[in-house]
């Protein structure tokens, strides 16, 4: 078992240089509500912790160029709590609503809940959808990165050694665009995802469809963005025949596995039937949205 | 014998002040401040913390354990193995017992405790943990029952033998530990008789009693030889001799005190780490305090068993039920002691079927050894049993409720296994049910609705307590029986009740193994029963001292004297004229009578009575995913006289949430490689209040005269009727009927499509 | 071993100082270290509830933040939420309506629903139930927990 570090830097830049330097394991801590978890039942044993939060503007939710950019420490409640952002994005909050309890929001970020790259983390799906992008820094400076390309593999992401992600920028929403998140879980809340599904779209005056991005979690082993999807729903009013399209579409697109919270067979049809619901809500959003 | 046994002294006319209200129990405001004392929060100076080596493998043989290097690492103070622990012959009960504590010559599950470290703060304990060295010669395992049972399952003893079996399957070795057969009539007959016979298969997975309170323990052993053990425990004077049992110290060196108990359900009435803790102590020369992490008590306590049932039942056109036959096989982990007797007698006990057929297998499997959760057994039986039982309505075209009320049990009848029933409330409790608001109401659009209706012995047993009246006229009571719901205050409301006085001149206290004669487990629903016997049976006796002291005083006969309000006053004017004297009066001065008053009985406590319920479950599913919403529930039961309606109600609540959890989502998940893929609570999933609807409770009080306040246990009943009166519900609602518990969305949106 | 940190927090209003290694928790600190076991471990993965705390106006899991994360904190537990001896009125209703069986999980339930008033203090039955969804019961089946919730927002609001 390793001796453990904890520093708790005052700047990004230092951040960084500790992150670059470090030799053995080293944990970025944000919210904490994976990090310690898995250091608390012995799933790594990092040698040096760097928590963020004293890092000035690291939990900010700023307008910025008609969108939005939300530091990398903001926690879910205050994301949850900000009328501006959660009317903007009310798909992005029903997946940070369901990172875990009340308790676990009012620490959990988005960043962790990404960087984590469970394939069944409720915020990245309508993250991905969003077309928010990563501001990623480290040793060779920064750079943005689509929400997307972050996770590779479980538990893996695309970071080098020393990076970490700043903030996050939300894209200036269009008129009557509206976007949705939902998941299917056994219990009502405190679970993992089986199957998530988000939809981001955005419709013309009479109420087509004119762009759209569909996201699956947890039915591979990173979030899928599905072309096929926004396809069947683009040039439609999602009529029943645009819905049964997306739905084939989204369990045709699925990989998923028989784990404990579900086999390969229900993730594939609970694919399909959640992409209709929330194509639905993400359209009723929208048209308020008109 | 008591006389109290044979004559309860129940008065059905009785006008109670405090027996049948509802005050605020004084346990409480610890409770709602954190100032209680749970078994994690006590410490000891010069303590240190204890950790626990497992098992990686579901089955293995132990060649070697080296603790060479552990026991020089840092801060370590002692490290010990099945070398600190005398060898018990396998296959007995105290070597079934050692072994589950720690592993001797096999590990049988994943999570089998193999050695303890003692180190002066955590971390050095787990460091050291690592520096143990263990050669494993894996083997292969097996973890489902019926798995164990095919005749090419690994075998987990050489030694064993089926009890029961006849001919050659007696002599061979195996994995069934017993097979057990009871029956009554003539089956074969029955079922000719039959208009309508259905058969049908269920299966349930084995699940956790689910307290929140992780196990904590402190156990310190004296240079003296005296051993004090704290942990929480539903059973101190069982944990002590067993601690006897398995580490050969007398008992009278042994004194265990119990904690405030964070939950327990019947999966704290056996020991885990209590006696790692006090062999770490002995070596250690210190306390050694021991909590198991929420991993650790889902991968190494004992889970309920999970069963296989086949069964079969024929009814006539009429609604007569004249036959049941059924083929019941549970898990038992390791080693022997699932308790299946309780369902083979439970099964179909609330209905007159004149022929019966019950046989039972208990199975070994690589898991850790079951232990009781209310009613052990019984539910995920009745979860079968209780849906034939709708089916035969259906096919006959009958009313559910009033088929079961058909062939309802009564007064006088006797069960298959023996038991005379006296005063029952079966019939008075469906009566309830179909007269119910719940049962009344339509059944709202795009739900569906389950009855279904269970049953549990209730039990009495070995039970001592002591009762002190203290100079100032108030009244200590000590309780050998665990409180988890509020029975210390029952208690207390009994004895106020006896005496005339105040609830709050009164308090009770849980007692130690030093303190107290042997008491029996907290469990069978007994304690409120038992512990009840015996602090009334204490009261009568302290009364009738007060009035042998008052007639001393007032120098009359014996009999002169009456006892009332908390006053003893003169019989009659013809004693004569004397000012009541009131319980300080005389307590105040017993240095000049006789000395203190105080009593002590200790009992066998017999005439619980047993009790009955009607669950009734409206459910919502969605046709697409399986995801099943419960509505509404509600419990209609028969509690016999309440003695405080509010801690009744919350009993029955409790159940009915646990029934949901257990019918819908819990079960422990294993992976090929034999070990546990959900151990803690994101995927161990139990309902969370966003989950469950208000829980409404309907309690019908027939009393049970045996006990001088009428009263029946309600602590295992209420779960008994809960995951088949989902079941039924749920099969309402999709057109067929789910025979697997848990009825998890996966396996219903299967059966939906017609894959399942 | 690692380097101990030196933390320093208030706790109910009271200052508090300790010494943590960096793996240590908040839970690991308050009943360990701060002798303050009103806080319960039941499960240290964020999934039960029993451990939670306010932290600077924040409902958390203390089992799921390190004490060093605590330094220059203010954290509110159980045992603070008495005030001046006389109980809170959800600790009151708790009694009154028999809101505890065993009662270990009470005191993080009584964190969280005094959390959840001060922000509604008129919660829907169903509001009451999502905001508790992360405290696991496993005795009363939540009924007269959620009632008692309710009723002590009733009598604050008339207070």
């Amino acid at each position: 078992m390793a001796d453990l570090r904890y520093e708790a830097p005052g700047t990004i830049a230092d951040a960084v240089k500790l992150l670059a330097a470090a030799d053995g394991t080293a944990r970025v801590l944000a919210g904490g509500t994976d990090v310690v978890v898995q250091m608390e039942t012995d799933l790594i044993d990092p040698d040096l912790i760097v928590d963020i939060k004293k890092i000035p503007d690291i939990k900010r939710i700023a307008e910025e160029n008609g969108g939005y950019r939300i530091g990398a420490a903001a926690s879910g409640m205050e994301l949850c709590e900000h009328d501006g952002f959660a009317g903007a994005w009310p798909g992005v909050i029903d997946g940070v609503k369901l990172i875990g309890s009340i308790q676990v929001k009012g620490r959990a970020t988005m960043t962790g809940n990404l960087c984590n790259a469970s394939p069944g983390a409720d915020s990245v799906p309508p993250m991905v959808t969003a077309g928010a992008t990563a501001h990623v820094v480290g040793p060779d400076g920064a750079r943005d990165v689509a929400v997307e390309d972050i996770p590779v593999a479980p538990g893996k992401t695309s970071l080098g050694k020393g990076e970490l992600i700043e903030s996050f920028h939300f894209p200036a929403r269009p008129a009557r665009s509206g976007d949705a998140y939902l998941r299917f879980t056994p219990r009502t809340e405190m679970d993992i995802a089986v199957v998530g599904v988000a939809v981001n779209l955005t419709l013309d005056e009479g109420g087509v469809c004119t762009q759209a991005r569909v996201a699956l979690g947890a039915v591979a082993p990173t979030v899928l963005l599905v072309k096929e999807c926004a396809d069947a729903i683009v040039g439609t009013k999602l009529d029943d025949a645009a819905l049964d399209k997306l739905a084939a579409a989204a369990s045709a697109a699925c990989k998923p596995i028989d784990d404990k919270r579900g086999t390969r067979e229900f993730r594939i049809d609970i694919a399909g039937v959640l992409a209709k619901r929330v194509a639905k809500i993400a359209y009723d959003r929208a048209r308020a949205n008109g | 014998m008591h006389d109290i046994l044979e004559k309860s002294g129940f008065n059905p006319d009785a006008n109670y002040k405090v027996v049948g209200t509802s005050p605020v129990k004084t346990d409480g405001y610890d409770k709602v401040t954190g100032r209680a004392k749970f078994s994690a929060d006590a410490f000891r100076p010069g303590m240190l913390i204890g950790k626990v080596l497992r098992s990686p493998h579901p089955h293995a043989i132990i060649r070697s354990i080296d603790t060479s290097k552990a026991e020089k690492a840092p801060g370590v103070k002692a490290v010990i193995t099945r070398d600190d622990f005398p060898e018990k012959k396998a296959g007995t009960g105290p070597g079934d017992m050692s072994r589950m504590v720690i592993a001797r010559e096999k590990v049988y599950w994943e999570g089998h405790p193999v050695a303890a470290v003692a180190a002066t703060s955590e971390r050095a304990a787990k460091k050291a943990l690592k520096l143990i060295e263990v050669d494993y010669q894996v083997l292969p395992h097996v973890i489902d029952a019926k798995d164990a049972m095919q005749p090419d399952a690994p075998i987990l003893h050489d030694y064993l033998r089926t009890k029961g079996a006849t001919g050659p399957d007696a002599e061979k070795p195996t994995n069934v530990v017993e097979q057990s057969v009871l029956k009554q009539g003539d089956i074969d007959k029955g079922f000719a008789e039959a208009d309508v016979v259905i058969e049908k298969t269920f299966d349930s997975k084995p699940m956790h009693q689910g307290y929140i309170e992780l196990q904590s323990c402190i156990g310190n052993y004296s240079d003296d030889g005296m051993v004090d053990l704290w942990c929480c425990t539903q059973a101190p004077w069982v944990y002590r001799d067993r601690l006897t049992a398995i580490m050969d110290i007398d008992s009278s060196k042994i004194r265990v005190e119990q904690s405030e108990l964070g939950g327990g359900f019947g999966g704290k009435t056996t020991f885990y780490i209590e006696p790692l803790s006090i062999a770490l102590s002995r070596k250690a020369k210190a306390p050694v305090k021991m909590t198991l992490t929420r991993a650790e008590v889902l991968q190494g306590t004992g889970p309920v068993s999970g069963t296989h049932s086949k069964m079969k039942v024929g009814v006539k056109k009429d609604g007569t039920i004249v036959a049941a036959q059924s083929e019941l096989i549970f898990q038992t982990g390791p080693y022997t002691g699932s308790a299946f007797v309780n369902a083979q007698q439970a099964i179909w006990t609330r209905y007159d079927i004149p022929n019966v057929e019950t046989t039972c297998y208990e199975v070994v499997s690589n898991r850790p050894k079951v232990a009781s959760f209310r009613a052990p057994c019984v539910p995920q039986i009745i979860f079968g049993a209780e849906a034939m039982i709708t089916e035969l309505a259906e096919a006959i075209g009958m009313d559910e409720l009033d088929l079961r009320l058909k062939n309802a049990v009564a007064k006088g009848h006797t069960t298959i296994y023996g038991q005379r029933f006296d005063e029952i409330g079966l019939i008075e409790t469906i009566e309830a049910a179909k007269a119910c608001d719940h049962y009344n109401s339509p059944v709202p659009e795009g739900q569906a609705r389950g009855v279904s209706c269970g049953f549990w012995f209730n039990r009495g047993g070995e039970t001592s307590g002591t009762m002190n009246l203290a100079p100032d006229g108030t009244v200590s009571i000590m309780l050998g029986t665990s409180d988890v719901a509020g029975s210390r205050l029952s208690m207390e409301m009994m004895a106020a009740e006896e005496f005339g006085i105040p609830v709050d001149r009164v308090r009770a206290s849980l007692a130690d193994t030093n303190t107290l004669g042997f008491n029996r487990v907290t469990a069978g629903s007994r304690t409120t029963f038992s512990s009840g016997m015996v602090v009334v049976n204490n009261a009568r006796q302290v009364i009738g001292e007060l009035c042998r002291r008052a007639a001393q005083m007032w120098n009359v006969p014996e009999d002169g004297v009456v006892f009332e309000d908390g006053l003893c006053k003169p019989a009659s004017s013809n004693v004569g004229e004397f000012e009541p004297l009131s319980m300080k009066d005389i307590s105040s001065k017993t240095t000049y009578t006789m000395g203190p008053i105080s009593a002590s009985s200790e009992m066998n406590v017999t005439g619980a009575g047993p009790g009955f319920a009607v669950h009734i479950v409206d459910v919502e599913v969605d046709k697409e995913t399986g995801f099943v919403a419960v509505k509404r529930y509600t419990i209609v039961e028969d509690a016999g006289k309440m003695i405080n309606p509010i801690q009744v109600e919350g009993q029955l609540q409790g159940a009915a949430v646990q029934a949901i959890g257990w019918a819908l989502n819990e079960e422990y998940v294993y992976g090929e490689d034999g070990k546990l893929q959900n151990p803690g609570f994101l995927d161990y999933r139990m309902p969370v209040a966003s989950d469950v609807p208000m829980i409404e409770t309907v309690i019908v009080e027939v009393p049970n005269p045996r006990h001088p306040y009428g009263l029946r246990g309600v602590g295992e009943v209420p779960l008994t009727p809960g995951p088949a009166a989902v079941g039924n519900a749920i099969t309402h609602a999709i057109g067929v009927r789910p025979r697997s518990l848990p009825m998890s969305p996966p396996k219903l949106q299967a059966l939906m499509k017609g894959v399942g | 071993m690692s380097k101990k940190l030196h933390v320093e927090f208030t706790v109910n209003g009271d200052e508090y100082d300790c010494l943590t290694e960096p793996h240590e928790t908040l839970l690991d600190a308050l009943r360990d270290k701060l002798m303050l076991t009103g806080t319960k471990e039941g499960c240290a993965t964020g999934d039960c509830g029993a451990c939670s705390v306010m932290v600077d106006g924040r409902l958390i899991c203390s089992c799921l933040m390190l004490a060093a994360e605590a330094d220059g904190a203010k954290v509110e537990t159980i045992e603070g939420m008495a005030a001046g001896g006389e109980l809170h009125p959800l600790q009151q209703k708790f009694l009154d309506m028999n809101g505890l069986q065993c009662g270990i999980c009470t005191p993080g339930f009584l964190v969280a629903a005094k959390a959840l008033l001060e922000r509604n203090p008129n919660p829907t039955e169903t509001e009451v139930r999502f905001w508790l969804a992360g405290n696991l019961c496993r005795c009363t089946g939540y009924d007269k927990i959620i009632r008692s919730v309710m009723a002590a927002a009733e009598e604050i609001r008339g207070a």
